[in-house]
């Protein structure tokens, strides 16, 4: 039961890791390597905060969630949406986005360590024993895990019962027809891309309460992401929730039951599996 | 002034993968000196906190007593320095280019056990010293009969962990460490692999039982399984061979888990001013990998100048040994001047007056006299074992987490 439960946390860890690429990579249709970047950056304000000011990252976040919003319409604005107007298919605007975020990763690597300097960074925030059901388990871990489920059931709720959130959908099944009935597409790729920075943001803040993170940490974050969001179905909110705590079961069940040098090899064994059988992931659709 | 302008160029040189060496003159009369280590990548924090403050420190030093001695003259240093992104092929690019390039007069060593092997055989045919600091290997009799300028100075895997044997075996002997079972982890890297290797036979040979062995991918995020096991093996001690990130993960989680142990030992990072930082009053009693004499004079003086010049303190383990061999470099230039051979040789022949102590060299080029285990006790880093150095304290019992 107690390896559900660290599973579940684990999982919970992850959906916030990779609910913001999905939104990019599904709706606005950026493959945005420097995700694992910015959430960096959400826990380097985070870090900055509680040590400056001993302000609860739990508040940092709504500091941090709108400032990622604003650099993350701007960096879609400036940089990526001249990638988009030249694109003339889908696949030649994956390698455009793929190559210009990888090199925007470097630049925010740059960035963060002329700001914040190359050395670790973590803090202790709520790292006390709460006690569920007999079993111990990491207070932060289980306050994230909370806060990724309002974070994912109010982005599910908004996505699938809002105007705005329709529209989304639209722009996700399809970009071309989303214009035809009157959806502002480059605005709504717009801020569906400023929102995936934010959340991703978000849980950078929530995730360096337990751990350790340096300039350079960024990039092991994307690739989860990356595994997850395949795994789950691009630009399938339910599909990445599922896939996130899927996998952080089966690591921690791996961990706890067979070995913890395993977890890595069970979670690429689990994404073989999901590309195997269901190539379009968990709740993907059938390309046409 | 050259000084301002790379601290200026620092954010170009973070952000691009292999930045070009500035084309400017430089005057003749200057000692440049090349660095390669990493500033992006897995081994960054780490060489952020031992490596490139002392590179710094030490020119900084150097040039404000007016430069180096060479030939009975005084010769200012510059430092250029390229950032390896934690790949040896990057390594080895920036060692060749500081070599054919830059013209380099001295490179420092790079940052790690796998980039220094990587570079020795180009520091070999171009014939640079090569005072190898933060590489711990097992190899030494090989590498330096291969390599004849590599020098090691931070010891061996089977002195060090020896050096953990021997501290427990000591606890054992007094009777503050009750039983003989071992919880055992390690992070699945070449590091943590090679130890936890060294480590099975030697614990066994000082009559330990490892009660739970186990190793553990490097960046696991979630390091509560691992604990919850160990815990569960209820063992006496618990010995982690970790890097930074999962030194800090294993400890938080022993905490949550409230591991009750007589002795607990994480390796790297666990004496980075960052730790004592994170857990406060926790760490107290926790051991360490390497160590230092905070209390000697030298050392005081050297975390002094390391404070006022660059801004943070220095860790208790391979910055001091890192600046060391920078100390080494300049007296070895102000005996025989610049030639590189004879800088090698007379590094070997010689005895140096460092921050740790007098300093030497055997017939493997290896430095015999080393802080292996360290302890946090009452917020200051202290050596608790060596082999050769003095002001070892005696080692704490772990008392709870509080």
């Amino acid at each position: 039961m107690d390896i559900i439960i660290i599973g579940l946390l684990l999982g919970g860890t992850y959906s916030l890791i990779a609910m913001g690429l999905n939104l990019q990579y599904g709706v606005a249709r950026i493959m945005n390597l420097a995700n694992g970047e910015m959430l960096v950056a959400g826990g380097f304000t985070a870090f900055w905060f509680y040590t400056a000011g001993n302000i609860s990252p739990l508040l940092t976040i709504f500091i941090v969630a709108p400032l990622a919003f604003a650099i993350n319409w701007l960096i879609y604005r400036i940089m990526l949406e001249p990638l988009v107007r030249r694109a003339k298919n889908r696949g030649q605007l994956e390698v455009d986005s793929i190559l210009a975020t990888f090199g925007m990763s470097f630049i925010a690597v740059g960035l963060m360590l002329a700001f914040f300097g190359g050395d670790y960074f973590n803090y202790s925030f709520l790292a006390v024993p709460v006690t569920l059901m007999g079993e111990t388990y990491a207070q932060n871990r289980v306050v994230a895990f909370l806060a990724a489920v309002v974070i994912c059931a109010i982005l599910y709720a908004w996505i699938t019962f809002s105007r705005p959130g329709l529209s989304l959908r639209a722009l996700s099944v399809s970009p071309e027809s989303a214009r035809l009935v009157g959806i502002n597409v480059r605005q709504r790729a717009a801020i569906a891309f400023a929102l995936g920075g934010a959340i991703t943001a978000v849980g950078g803040a929530l995730i360096s309460s337990f751990l350790t993170l340096d300039a350079s940490a960024g990039v092991a974050f994307t690739l989860k992401a990356l595994i997850i969001v395949i795994m789950g179905g691009v630009g399938d909110v339910r599909g990445t929730i599922i896939a996130a705590l899927l996998l952080g079961v089966v690591e921690t069940l791996v961990a706890s039951l067979i070995d913890p040098g395993l977890t890595l090899a069970a979670a690429y064994a689990l994404f073989i599996l999901v590309l195997l059988f269901r190539p379009q992931g968990l709740f993907g659709r059938k390309p046409t | 002034m050259k000084m301002n302008r790379r601290t200026a160029l620092k954010l170009g040189a973070a952000s691009t993968a292999a930045l070009a060496a500035p084309s400017i003159v430089v005057a003749s009369d200057m000692v440049k000196i090349g660095a390669v280590a990493p500033k992006t990548g897995p081994l960054a924090g780490g060489a952020t906190v031992t490596q490139w403050p002392n590179i710094a420190l030490w020119a900084n030093q150097v040039n404000a007593k007016g430069g180096l001695m060479v030939d009975g003259g005084q010769k200012m240093v510059e430092v250029i320095e390229y950032d390896d992104q934690t790949n040896p092929g990057e390594t080895i690019k920036a060692v060749q280019r500081l070599a054919t390039q830059d013209n380099a007069d001295f490179i420092v060593a790079p940052y790690g056990t796998g980039l220094n092997i990587a570079a020795a055989p180009l520091f070999d045919r171009y014939n640079y010293p090569h005072l190898a600091v933060s590489a711990i290997t097992d190899q030494i009799e090989d590498l330096s009969s291969q390599f004849g300028g590599m020098f090691f100075l931070l010891g061996s895997t089977t002195a060090f962990v020896q050096g953990v044997v021997d501290v427990l075996q000591g606890m054992q002997a007094e009777g503050s460490l009750t039983g003989n079972k071992v919880a055992m982890v390690n992070v699945a890297d070449a590091f943590g692999i090679e130890l936890a290797t060294a480590a099975r036979p030697l614990f066994e040979a000082a009559g330990f039982e490892i009660v739970y062995d186990t190793s553990y991918p490097l960046g696991t995020q979630d390091l509560s399984p691992v604990m919850k096991a160990a815990k569960a093996a209820e063992p006496n001690a618990f010995v982690a061979w970790s890097y930074p990130p999962d030194t800090f993960g294993l400890t938080e989680q022993a905490i949550i888990e409230d591991l009750q142990v007589e002795a607990y030992y994480t390796a790297v990072a666990t004496c980075f001013p960052a730790f004592g930082g994170r857990f406060g009053a926790a760490a107290n009693g926790i051991l360490g990998a390497g160590g230092v004499n905070p209390d000697s004079d030298k050392f005081k003086a050297y975390a002094a100048a390391h404070m006022e010049v660059t801004g943070n303190a220095p860790d208790g383990w391979a910055s001091a040994t890192t600046y060391a061999s920078l100390q080494v470099l300049e007296q070895s230039i102000a005996a025989v001047g610049m030639d590189r051979e004879a800088v090698v040789e007379h590094v070997k022949a010689s005895t140096f007056d460092t921050v740790l102590g007098d300093m030497n060299f055997n017939a493997n080029n290896a430095n015999e006299r080393f802080w292996t285990v360290g302890q946090w006790q009452n917020g200051v880093y202290q050596g608790v074992a060596e082999t050769g150095r003095e002001g070892a304290k005696p080692v704490m019992v772990k008392q709870g987490w509080a």
